[in-house]
């Protein structure tokens, strides 16, 4: 089963790659962005029986290793 | 003679590139912010080590799109020597004038050490004055500098005799354990097809003084001065 | 709203520290003013349990330029140049984000290297950890390497030396402190203070967020198992944002447009404005309306207690506003007004215009409580001094011990670490890192400058007083070995909790040390930082007084290193022979306990070898130096061969020292004479053909040759009255040494 993983800082910690690319972007003359936020995205393959499992899974292993909980926040797809 | 050094936001080997240039080298070096949109006449362009824009996005990814990148590329296309230095390299490779790109070091971290380079070709305005097979001892500073190009790509630059530089140990054997970030095919710096454009990931500005650990990256500089010769045409080969 | 009980300690205030808030604004305060009251009289900020004790440290000297009380401190080097540095720690961040926390540590230290007006040239570290078998203490290391080196090797300041301890004590409050050196024009330092009113108050940088909020009060405070909970904490680096600062502030102060310049360090917002004004004798009114914020719906008690990083407020001369907008205008920055200069000294600041705080700068700055702290000797001290050698179980060969010392993170090579810093960047760097103190040449002149951080909790914990003098001699004469004069050195504190009376005595005694030291080697303090409440539930760090020292070499082509050139020289063991095993690495990894008396040091036979070592390199007759230091004898004479290309070296010691205990035990004695750590030894290595003068200098100074002996060969042996007691091949200890470290660390390349 497939799980992808989305990790992005926490809405109120400071994303200085996002800003610095928000800023690039409006000097490029993309005013229409009005913000960006930079995260990484996983794509994990996992041996679970259902859905909800899966979640779990993918969820405790963003937890532990993936997202760094004092400054990120994740959130979890499953197909 | 006069060389460019092409500051970015985040440029900061730029001094070092000035410094050498100037004061080694002994030719003039100016400063060229990046927001100008001409070169000052420059003979020779240097995009120097750094980060610029904090590498954020992806080395050089946001660098490329400074208005002096279409002077530089101008200048590349109609054959003048452009040298690019670690950030320089990823620049050029980011803005098209070199292919392949610069994945993370394969050890994940970021490394600073001297290491050796093997002069592999002598017909760019930046190695003319090396000879065959010579032996640098010049260092290293980056996180991301595993040069990567899908193997059709890399034929290709053996085959036009691109790859100008390649990683080997002291001996100027090409050994995997001399390579310290996984390039493919041990290449530390190349040129294009037209060969007046070189980058390469090793520091040869920081390289130009024995009182700071070797001397040996000031024949990449000295080419480009005999490249260029007392009339400023550039002739290699 | 009314102020209780739980606000105050909330806040971090007692209830006599709340009495005097109310003496001093004749009212209650609002809770924005409760806020800046409990962040500026944070220990962190106020020093309020240091700094009766930090008042006796010698401060002056012919080439101090400026010592304690500004962003920094700065020294005369010669040729119009002053040095400006400091170190800094940032332990607590590091623990709860080791990452961020590492590498705002080093933007925070080059930000008041750089408002200074001086351009920042070298960074060094000092870190220790837990034992590195412990997992978690293999991530914090990891994390705060990158970090250092994340920060350090974007903005472009070589990292060139620094020292790396591991120690049990640290395991759950590690250490991170961070020494930043930059060079000025003498005659150009800036002031961070405010003055001339009417002159503009601006602010550039980063957007204020709700990162930090209450970092100070967190730094003040012990850990305990809630720490998670005040995550929100955590700042984020931005190292390209500093960059562009560091540039466009030094731009700026090449005109004269600027009055003061301050970084939003600890407090941000609140120590900035009151600490200018303060200095200044100034009052300054601020909107907080106008402040850029990243965050929407912030309050003035947020926006003043934020401790977002990379931001800085300055004072500009009326007038000049549109030349310094187009500075920073270049460098994609934007300096904003947000208010002015007043005469009535007060801290004032408004939220649209109506006033949220009115507060005396002065009192607010200057009169923070003062404590005098009860001391009292802790109870750990009879035992721990105790070491019966005749008690210990059978020693092992001394082959063996060399290469368990030398295999043991805190001695092996530090390869893996620095190698994760760019030192080269900028071409000054002389000495590689890993060789030494670290050594930058000075363009444009002949000299060069050498800096080393050094300190040892174990010696600090089996006594505080000559542990600190330890520190101060061990940096000095690192520097020394390079060949350089020390000439001043800044000081960072690390102890417990201040409210225990054995942890204050432990402060107390470091500070009479350092000082003692300091006076004797001639390096005044010109500045540093005091970590307190370095514990994690009620358990206290080893105390950890950290000294960074400062040297300068008159001609940079004399710089020594730690390596033997080559065969075929002669080596000499500078100073006294002998070793007490007591508070020794070789007792801790050996023996298993950290205990006993230290070797005493007499300050004047320090003195004298240093001011040797400077003289002997000056004039090129010495061709490397070393010190002996952790693992003692045995260890420093390993390590001049490693690097060397496998040079090996015999050293005759004519006969054990009498200070060296054995009770009639040889393994023992063997033990102190190779692996003991009297301070005051220096090996160096010299031209046959310059032996005798080194001679002459050496008696002439006072400074005895404890041995001799010759490079050559691929073992490394030492002999006693003619006995070998210790023999083993280069090869074999240098893999030992190089492997130690890294062995704890898998890299997926070479």
């Amino acid at each position: 089963m497939k799980a992808r993983v989305f990790v992005t800082l926490k809405p109120s910690v400071f994303d200085p790659q996002g800003q610095t690319i928000a800023d690039a972007l409006h000097s490029m003359g993309y005013d229409g962005v009005q913000d960006v936020r930079q995260g990484k995205y996983f794509e994990l393959d996992l041996d679970a029986a259902t859905p909800d499992a899966a979640r779990v899974l993918a969820g405790e292993v963003a937890d532990k290793l993936l997202a760094n909980p004092v400054i990120e926040s994740y959130r979890v797809e499953v197909d | 003679m006069k060389f460019a050094v092409i500051v970015f936001p985040g440029s900061n080997c730029d001094h070092d590139a000035y410094h050498t240039v100037k004061h080694v080298l002994g030719a003039d070096a100016e400063f060229v912010w990046h927001k100008e949109t001409d070169l000052k006449g420059a003979d020779v362009v240097i995009l120097p080590g750094g980060f610029s824009y904090g590498d954020y996005l992806r080395t050089g990814a946001i660098a490329r799109f400074s208005p002096i990148m279409a002077p530089v590329v101008a200048f590349a296309e109609a054959g003048g020597p452009v040298l690019g230095v670690c950030n320089g390299f990823q620049v050029l490779t980011e803005v098209g004038l070199l292919p392949g790109g610069l994945l993370r070091n394969r050890s994940v971290k970021f490394q600073c050490e001297q290491v050796h380079v093997r002069v592999e070709e002598l017909d760019t305005p930046f190695t003319c004055a090396a000879t065959a097979g010579q032996v640098l001892r010049i260092p290293i500073a980056h996180g991301e500098g595993n040069y990567f190009a899908p193997p059709e790509v890399l034929d290709a630059l053996e085959a036009n005799r691109q790859v100008v530089f390649r990683y080997c140990n002291a001996g100027g054997e090409l050994v995997d354990t001399a390579n310290p970030n996984g390039s493919a095919r041990g290449i530390a710096g190349l040129c294009n097809a037209r060969r007046n454009v070189v980058a390469l990931m090793p520091h040869p500005e920081r390289a130009c003084e024995s009182a700071v650990g070797s001397a040996d990256g000031l024949v990449v500089l000295e080419s480009a001065v005999a490249a260029l010769g007392s009339d400023g045409m550039l002739r290699t080969g | 709203m009314a102020i209780d009980t739980e606000t105050l300690e909330r806040h971090g205030l007692s209830p006599a520290e709340y009495d005097k808030i109310l003496d001093i604004l004749g009212r209650e305060p609002s809770m924005t003013e409760l806020g800046i009251f409990s962040v500026m009289w944070s220990e962190h900020c106020s020093y309020k349990s240091s700094r009766i004790h930090l008042k006796t440290l010698p401060t002056t000297g012919s080439r101090v330029v400026q010592g304690p009380g500004e962003n920094a401190g700065a020294v005369d080097v010669g040729d119009g140049l002053v040095a400006v540095f400091k170190i800094e720690s940032h332990n607590h961040p590091s623990f709860i984000e080791p990452y961020q926390g590492a590498a705002t540590g080093v933007g925070g230290i080059i930000r008041d290297i750089f408002t200074m007006g001086a351009r920042p040239i070298a960074l060094l570290n000092s870190l220790r950890f837990g034992p590195l078998e412990d997992v978690r203490t293999r991530g914090i290391l990891e994390g705060v390497v990158a970090g250092i080196g994340g920060y350090g090797n974007s903005i472009g300041i070589p990292t060139v030396g620094g020292e790396v301890a591991f120690e049990e004590g640290y395991a759950g409050n590690p250490l991170v402190n961070v020494f930043c050196l930059g060079l000025a024009k003498a005659g150009s330092l800036v002031m961070g203070q405010a003055s001339g009113a009417g002159n503009p108050v601006y602010y550039v940088g980063a957007k204020t967020g709700r990162d930090g909020i209450h970092g100070a009060t967190m730094a003040s405070a012990e850990f305990d198992e809630r720490s998670s909970e005040k995550r929100p904490a955590v700042q984020v680096g931005d190292p390209f944002m500093e960059k562009l600062l560091l540039e466009a502030c030094l731009e700026l102060m090449q005109t004269d447009a600027l009055v003061g310049i301050q970084d939003m360090g600890a407090a941000g917002l609140t120590c900035s404005t009151s600490e200018m004004g303060s200095r200044g004798g100034a009052g300054i009114d601020i909107d907080v309306s106008r402040v850029p914020q990243r965050e929407s719906g912030m309050t003035p008690y947020e926006i003043m207690l934020s401790e977002s990083q990379e931001r800085m407020l300055m004072v500009v001369k009326q007038g000049r506003e549109a030349e310094v907008e187009r500075i920073f205008e270049k460098w994609d920055l934007h300096a904003v007004p947000i208010g002015e200069v007043t005469t009535d000294g007060l801290l004032r600041v408004r939220e649209n215009g109506s006033i949220v705080a009115e507060i005396p700068n002065g009192p607010l700055a200057d009169e923070a409580p003062l404590y005098d702290r009860p001391t009292e000797p802790p109870a750990y001290l009879a035992a721990a001094s105790r070491l019966d050698p005749a008690a210990l179980p059978e020693l092992p060969a001394t082959d063996a011990a060399l290469r368990t010392l030398l295999g043991s993170p805190a001695v092996a090579s530090k390869r893996w670490i620095y190698r994760q810093y760019d030192h080269m960047v900028r071409t000054n760097t002389i000495s590689p890192a890993g060789m030494g103190a670290g050594v930058v040449r000075l363009k444009g002149t002949n000299r060069a400058l050498a800096m080393s951080v050094d300190g040892n909790g174990r010696h600090s914990y089996l006594d505080p007083h000559l542990g600190a003098m330890l520190a101060v001699a061990e940096a000095s004469r690192n520097v020394a070995c390079a060949g350089a004069l020390p000439i001043a050195a800044t000081n960072c504190l690390n102890f417990g909790n201040p409210e225990r009376p054995d942890i204050m005595w432990q402060f107390a005694r470091a500070v009479a040390g350092i000082g003692e030291a300091c006076r004797a080697l001639d390096v005044p303090i010109t500045g540093g930082n005091v970590s307190l409440y370095n514990e994690t539930d009620g358990q206290a760090i080893y105390p950890t007084p950290v000294l960074g020292v400062v040297g300068v070499i008159e001609d940079a082509s004399r710089v020594l290193g730690r390596v033997f050139p080559g065969a075929e020289s002669t080596v000499l063991l500078l100073g006294g022979g002998g070793g007490a095993l007591g508070g020794s690495e070789y007792l801790k990894q050996i023996g298993g306990q950290v205990a006993g008396s230290l070797a005493p040091l007499s300050l004047e036979a320090e003195r004298a070898l240093q001011l040797l070592l400077v003289e002997l390199a000056g004039e090129g007759l010495t061709r490397s130096a070393h010190d002996c230091s952790d693992g003692g004898l045995a260890v420093a004479l390993a390590e001049c061969c490693f690097d060397s290309g496998g040079i090996g070296v015999e050293l005759m010691l004519p006969d054990a020292p009498h200070d060296a205990p054995g009770d009639g035990r040889t393994d023992v004695s063997d033990a102190s004479v190779l692996f003991g750590e009297a301070p005051s030894r220096v090996l160096v290595s010299v031209a046959d053909d310059d032996f005798g003068v080194v001679r002459m200098r050496a008696e002439a100074a006072g400074v005895p040759i404890a041995a001799q002996g010759r490079t050559g060969g691929e073992r490394i042996r030492v002999s006693l009255a003619g006995r070998p007691v210790l023999d083993i091949a280069v090869a074999e200890a240098e893999t030992a040494w190089r492997q130690g470290l890294e062995r704890y660390f898998e890299d997926r390349a070479a």
